[in-house]
Parts: structure tokens; sequence; C-alpha cells
């Protein structure tokens, strides 16, 4: 480092890394991972929506996980909940939809209505 | 990049070590691999986050839950669970006294009562990574300091802060630094005291097991201020912990270009080194801590000339506690005024202290200064476990004192814990419940101060050792009258004649348990008993004829054959024989046997 902006540089960087222990963000997805989730795919969709949030730098978002709801038939279950907005599932998601998802619902906020389970 | 969707915080500070918190991050890390969430879950080891008593604990962000007293077990079972499908595992959370589980860190009053400056990073960043600590503002006060090319602007704002010196002494730490930047003479030094010695005391550790860049960076823009290019960390080497990750921390900081030469670009160079104490209590006085990087014999020397104008080497030197030099990159980032409005009239910003004793919570915490006793040992404390009465706090280690229960509404700075005949001292606090003896108390503080004088001077040397001689003849039954003026006498002549700190503080404790618990150290004397049924020889174990049974488990138990009795009858203690030991106590069923 040899000047303020190299440092700033880092920080910022660093600060990406580091923004999960902020906290939870105003923005949540949450992957169902129960065993049913996990054997229908839900890791790609896991590791995809990830990528998708890091590559665009999504601030404010939490990506979780949850067990099993009791629609292994759906599964993988993907739950976007935007900020005072109502909890949107998404059933058979695979990597694909769920990097439109992160691109289309929680960036552009518009629901992909053709992949809605339930809104509740 | 790679972005991980949870943060899972493994406390790393000695306390969790020694509780086994490695083998809850290896469980973890295996757990991880096997249900393949290595790349989804981020494992951290920070310093220690504080309620040592919880540990070996976690905290799982981004939902902050802390689980505590784990055991590789458990930890499996919290990847299976909140890991992998998200549900947090109640069992294993913090509870309050009622048993209502309180998951999140920030809800559980250990935590919500405090303020963190010094301990800003503490427990949140892994210690070994510069990076982390460059994201918590790191390094940007010494930037800015470096770029505004100001020393004057710099001691302006610290003496517009108020700190003083967290070591014990209270001397304001703008002041010291104008002091060192005025001294004429050339090359100057700056040190850090992390000589922590207190019985009882573990901040400064914390913080240089924690984030020991706050220290480094702090100490670079001390050098900036008064002119210095080199500085010493001395620590002891009872901290290895602590020695390690300053090591890592000073190799990192000169590879990023904050420690070396030409720091930022601006021409300005600044260098640290440790310097490995040997433990020698005396040491943590100001000069003989010099004496020792010089050295030399670690022994002090008289005062004036003060190390602001004669140092290390004869040089003007700066020397500054740890948890002094953590507290200045928020001073110099959020401005003098703004710490200023935290604390009391003269006493401004945090106080860490060293939470240890009979206290539910036992651990580190950081309080505003002005808090009073009561908030800290009842509401951050958590209080006195086992339904027992609080009956004394003890601050300020060897050189501090005794606070009684009426007193606990006081607050805490240094102009009232002086008023007491106490000092704030570098924040070792231990609680004592009503089973304490204070007159053991005294004793034991005035034997560690006997066991610690360098012998330099008469006073220390032989004083100390008469005052203990004192004690444990009271201790023991034989205390005469005229023995409570002799030890305040003593301890008066010691505080007025010593030669350093150590020596003038050390009668502090006598005097301030002769001045609350009078009566206590009169019982010994007087009517050879103690209250508090610590002293051994003080006391005399009775069977109880009416409770006994006679079932010959403490004639079992007895390790020298002192009690005496027939099977199915009322047993007795041969009094001439007993040794005390309590071992009868610990045996008996039935609650028969009284001291």
């Amino acid at each position: 480092m040899k000047s303020l902006q190299d440092l700033e540089r880092i920080r910022l960087k660093a600060q990406e890394r580091m923004r999960v222990r902020e906290g939870e963000g105003a923005t949540k997805i949450a992957v169902g991972m129960g065993t049913c989730g996990i054997a229908a795919g839900a890791r790609d969709v896991m590791a995809a929506i990830l990528d998708e949030v890091a590559k665009r730098k999504l601030a404010d978002v939490t990506v979780t996980q949850t067990g099993c709801v009791g629609l292994c038939e759906y599964e993988p279950l993907v739950d976007v909940i935007l900020p005072g907005q109502q909890k949107v599932t998404y059933a058979r998601v695979d990597a694909d939809k769920a990097r439109q998802i992160v691109a289309r619902h929680v960036v552009n906020r518009q629901i992909i209505g053709d992949w809605v389970l339930a809104r509740s | 990049m790679q972005q991980y969707r949870a943060h899972v915080l493994v406390c790393g500070g000695t306390g969790c070590v020694s509780s086994g918190c490695h083998a809850v991050k290896e469980a973890l890390l295996e757990g991880l691999k096997t249900h393949d969430l290595a790349d989804e879950v981020l494992v951290v080891k920070t310093g220690c986050m504080g309620p040592c008593d919880m540990g070996p604990l976690i905290v799982v962000y981004p939902e902050g839950v802390l689980y505590r007293q784990l055991t590789p077990e458990s930890a499996l079972r919290i990847v299976e669970e909140h890991l992998l499908k998200g549900r947090v595992v109640e069992d294993l959370v913090y509870r309050t006294e009622n048993l209502k589980p309180v998951p999140v860190l920030e809800e559980i009053s250990f935590f919500s009562r405090q303020t963190r400056i010094a301990l800003r990073n503490t427990g949140l960043i892994d210690p070994e990574s510069i990076e982390e600590y460059i994201a918590r503002d790191g390094y940007l006060a010494l930037a800015r300091v470096l770029q505004q090319g100001d020393p004057e602007a710099v001691i302006a704002e610290v003496k517009k802060s108020g700190l003083r010196g967290r070591g014990g002494g209270g001397f304001p730490t703008g002041l010291k630094w104008e002091f060192t930047a005025r001294a004429p003479g050339q090359p100057k030094y700056l040190v850090c005291n992390a000589d922590e010695g207190d019985p009882g005391a573990f901040m400064d550790r914390s913080i240089l097991e924690g984030d020991p860049h706050s220290v480094l960076e702090a100490m670079a823009i001390a050098g900036f201020a008064v002119g210095a290019n080199q500085g010493y960390v001395y620590v002891r080497a009872e901290y290895p912990l602590a020695v390690q990750r300053l090591s890592v921390a000073i190799e990192q900081a000169r590879r990023y270009g904050t420690l070396g030469s030409n720091i930022f670009g601006t021409g300005f160079d600044f260098d640290v080194e440790i310097r490995v104490g040997a433990g020698a209590f005396v040491c943590g006085e100001e000069t003989a801590l010099l004496a020792s990087i010089e050295g030399k014999r670690g022994e002090p020397r008289p005062r004036p000339p003060f190390p602001a104008t004669e140092g290390l080497w004869g040089k003007p030197t700066l020397i500054n506690n740890v948890e002094t030099f953590a507290n200045i990159p928020p001073i110099i980032l959020g401005g003098g005024e703004s710490f200023a409005s935290i604390g009391a009239e003269k006493s401004k910003g945090t106080k860490v202290f060293a939470l240890a004793g009979k206290i539910r919570n036992t651990g580190l915490v950081e309080v505003p200064m002005g808090i009073t006793l009561r908030e800290i040992i009842y509401d951050i404390g958590g209080g006195i476990p086992d339904g027992k009465k609080f009956k004394a706090a003890q601050i300020g280690g060897p050189s501090g004192g005794c606070i009684p229960a009426p007193c606990l509404d006081v607050p805490v700075d240094y102009e009232s814990m002086a008023e007491l005949g106490t000092m704030m001292g570098s924040g070792g606090l231990v609680i004592m419940d009503e089973d304490t003896c204070m007159v053991d108390v005294a004793k034991f503080f005035i034997e560690f101060c006997k066991d610690e004088s360098c012998g330099k001077c008469a006073p220390c040397r032989i004083g100390v050792k008469r005052m203990l001689e004192t004690l444990e003849r009271i201790t023991t039954g034989e205390g005469r009258e005229g023995d409570l003026e002799l030890l305040e006498e003593l301890g008066q002549q010691i505080k007025d004649s010593a030669l350093c700190g150590l020596g003038q503080t050390a009668p502090n404790p006598v005097l301030s348990t002769i001045r609350y618990f009078r009566e206590e150290y009169e019982a010994h004397v007087r009517d050879k008993c103690c209250p508090a049924k610590v002293c051994k020889a003080l006391l005399e174990y009775r069977i109880l004829a009416d409770v006994c049974v006679g079932c010959g488990a403490c004639k079992k138990a007895c390790p020298v054959g002192a009690i005496m009795g027939e099977r199915r009858q009322p047993h007795e203690i041969n009094t001439a024989v007993c040794t005390r030991c309590g071992a009868c106590v610990e045996a008996c069923r039935f609650d028969a046997i009284v001291r």
C-alpha cells in the first residue's frame, strides 16, 4: 500500500467479504435444504445464488437455507422476501432459474409468475 | 471473489483455547466438509469475545446466534441443524437465569449493556488477518494523520478527547504526548507497556490477542505525533498467544506497508519490535520496564527525570499502555469531542474490565466510565452465583483495594476510586461473596507484592515483608492488640517512602480492607475467630451429636485419624489432631459436621 487510495481499495473489498457479519440483510433468499431439496439439486441452486449475489455485489441480501416444508414434490424450493413484501416461493428451481430469480426478482423487482408456487 | 452465505466465528481467546475451542473448530470444519458446505460457510477464529465462562463459544452470522459451552459433538449438531437446515439449536444457546433461551448475541444483556471502543474489533475479526482489520476502518486513522502531516493537530485531538492512561495511573495521554514531542534530544522512542501483571487481569492480553493491529496503528500514529521512528512492545513471556499474534500482525503490517519506511508514501518511517519480558511484576512499572528493554535488571529508578525527557537509552520516550493505544484510532477517526462525550466528568471514554471471582458471567467487558459497580456486577455480570451475598469487589489488583457493598453505587472513575482508598488500576475486577475472608484477601495481595518486590528500596523490601508477617500472625490466631494500628502506620510509611509505584501502592489492599472491614480484623485478633470460616487455624470442626448417625464416612475420610466413635454412635473430632482439611465435611451425607 502506498496511498490512501490503495487502502480504500483493500477496505472496500474486505468489507464486501465481511458483510455477512453485519447481521441480516433487508432482502432474504432462502433455499430449501432438506434431504428432499438436496436430492433435487438444491446445492447447485445455492451455489448459483451465492455466485450471482457476489458477482452483482448485492449489498443487504442475506442468503440462507431452510429445512423441508412438506412440499418435497416441488423441490428445490427458493423463497424470496423483499423488504416489506410478501414471501414468494419458487418451485423446481435449477441453477439457471436461480440466477434469473436473482436478476429479475431481487434486482429488477419483477416476480417471475410462471415459476411461482405460492405467495404468503 | 468467494462469497459465503454464513460466517461462523469461533472465539479463540486464551480462555476458550484452554476450554477446547480448537477441537470445536476442527469438528466444525470436518462437519462442513462432510455436508459439502465448505464453500458456503466460512469459519473464522477470532480473539476473546468476552463471556469466558461460556467457552468454547461460537457466533453464527448473519443471524448472530451465539452458541456456548460447545463440544466437538455439539458443534457437529450445529452444522447439521443450523448450517444445513437453518434451524437454531435451542438447547445450545445462551439462557437467562430463568432459563429463557436468548439466541441472538445482541439481545444478551452481557453484550447489550457494553460500549465497545478499545474492544471494537476483538471477537469480531480474525486477528491474524490485516484485511479484516482494514475492513473495520483499520489504518484509516494513520493514513489520514500522515496525509495531513500535522503532528501538533494529532496531539491536540488526543488532548481534546480527555483520554487518560489505562494502565492504572490515569495520567492525561495528550499531555504525555506533548511532553515527549517537546523534549529535546534525538532519536525518540515509543514503548507499549503490555506487561500486564495484576492477578485476575487480562484486558491487555485480550486486546493483543484479538486486535493486535489496533495497537500497531496507534503506535505509528503516536510515533508520528511525538517524532519517534522506532517502537517497542514489552510483553510478558506468559502471554505466548499474544506474542504470536502480535508477531504475525507486525509481519503483515510490514508487508502491507503500514509499518516500515515511507508509510503511505509520505516519507514517514516507523517500525515496531517485540521485547519479551520474563514476567516480573515490577517490570510493569515504567522505569523498570525501560531498564529491562535496555537489557538491564528490571529495577525502577527515581523519577524525575520522567521517561518523556529521559527514557530508553537516555532519550525522550513515550510509554503508553495497550488499552490506551487501542483507543487512539477511534479518537482520530471520530474526533476527540465525540470520545469525550462518553464517560464521566474527569474520566472520559470507556474502561475494559476483567470480571473474575464469584460472579455468574466471568469475562471481559467494556463499559463507559462513571457506570456504577452495581451495574457492572448485576446487569452485565449477572450477579453472584449460588444465591450468595455480595461482600466486596477488589479493583486494581495488588495496587488497588476492596470496595464494600455500601459503596456499590459509587460511579467507577479515577477520582471516585481514589476517594474510596483504591484505584482504577489496569482493570482487574475480582468479585467476592460472603465466603471470602477479607484478612485472607489482604494477605494474598501482600504476599504477592512481597514476592514481586525487586528489593531495591528498604520500605518495600522490608516493610511489605513485615506487613505480611503481621497478617500471618493475625490469620493464625497469634494476633495481638495494636496489630491493626501497626499495619496502618507501617502501610502509610511505605506509601510515603517507597521508590516506585509497586511499593507505594502495595499497602492499599490492607489499608482498604482495614478501613471497610475492621470488625473482621478485630474478630481475628480478639476473638481468635474467622467470621467467613476461611482461616484454617481459627476454625474448629465439630460433629453435631444429634444429627450424626454414626455411619463412619467421616472417619474413613479423615487423613489424620482425628475422628473417633463407635458405629451407629455419634462420632467426635479430636481437635488437637485435626488439621482442618475439611475432608470430613465433604464425606458427611447428613450435614452433621460444622465449622
